[in-house]
């Protein structure tokens, strides 16, 4: 059994992975334990077959999003980033969140695409600048304390996205 | 998941929403977020010179166990001295809403919010005191 969901896909624990290596790992995995190939194997393959299926697709779920992989990296470090009785975050940071919802809100009730679309762009690149940052603070310095409040604040931020996507697709419809 | 009656009674029509004048030296302000779902929460509470508790707003982007909890304890918190707020346990806003052991996480949010509050209103009293 491997040790861990990077190694499954045959890449070095990191922040900063080599999405093709990655995605053709999957790919390969995928099809080595799809069902298809065990029709007349043994109920051992078969159930080993699903069950590397199953690993594979998890890892690639917590792999593919940066903010899960993110926190995976951190439990490889034995740190739990999210913690349900942790609930500070700097101030700044919550005001700035309150700021894009509210903004989020106005430009819905003005069904206003134009502006949901510029709130969204405006986030993206606060989630690239951490995203950035975590290159250098999980794979460089190995800074983990700093990298963990980095990584709250990502999951903040592709929380929003989601919520401007799906207010995007609503009026879209 | 379904929702309680009392959870969705708060959600559908939540007490309270809004804010409080920021600068006010009596309107303490708690910000606090959940990074497990990224939901946000701002409680503004506004204390007279007796330390009780007059009014109370919020503004919670979150899912409706939050918004539920933030609702709830605005209606609690009027009318307390703020050391009584303090002691506000999510426990109690959890049991009150009969919420789920899924969102109890949303009542922590709630009672953090009380203390974030509490604690900035303290601190201006204090710099009021030492003016």
């Amino acid at each position: 059994m491997t040790e861990n969901y990077f190694e499954l896909f045959g890449l070095a624990p990191s922040f900063n992975i080599e999405l093709a290596t990655f995605e053709n790992n999957f790919r390969k995995i995928q099809s080595a334990s799809h069902p298809d190939r065990f029709v007349t194997g043994t109920a051992a393959e078969k159930l080993s077959a699903m069950q590397l299926a199953t690993l594979a697709n998890e890892a690639y779920q917590t792999l593919k999003s940066p903010a899960n992989r993110a926190k995976y990296l951190l439990e490889l470090q034995g740190i739990k980033a999210i913690s349900e009785t942790n609930t500070a975050m700097p101030t700044d940071f919550l005001m700035q969140q309150m700021e894009w919802r509210e903004a989020l809100e106005d430009a819905k009730a003005a069904k206003d695409i134009v502006a949901l679309e510029q709130l969204h762009a405006e986030i993206q690149l606060e989630g690239k600048a951490l995203h950035a940052n975590l290159v250098d603070l999980l794979d460089i310095k190995k800074d983990y304390s700093t990298a963990t409040d980095t990584t709250r604040k990502l999951i903040f931020i592709d929380k929003v996205c989601a919520d401007i996507n799906k207010a995007i697709e609503h009026l879209d419809n | 998941m379904a929702y309680s009656d009392k959870v969705l009674d708060h959600y559908e029509n939540p007490r309270n929403v809004g804010t409080l004048d920021k600068n006010d030296p009596n309107v303490g302000t708690g910000m606090v977020g959940a990074p497990a779902c990224g939901d946000v929460m701002k409680l503004m509470i506004k204390v007279n010179d007796a330390g009780i508790i007059e009014d109370a707003k919020f503004k919670t982007y979150g899912c409706g166990s939050a918004i539920a909890s933030s609702s709830l304890v605005t209606e609690w918190l009027k009318g307390k001295t703020v050391d009584e707020a303090y002691a506000i346990k999510n426990s109690a806003i959890a049991e009150e809403l009969a919420l789920p052991p899924v969102k109890i996480h949303c009542s922590v949010l709630a009672e953090d919010a009380i203390k974030a509050a509490v604690a900035d209103i303290k601190a201006k009293q204090l710099a009021k005191a030492s003016a």
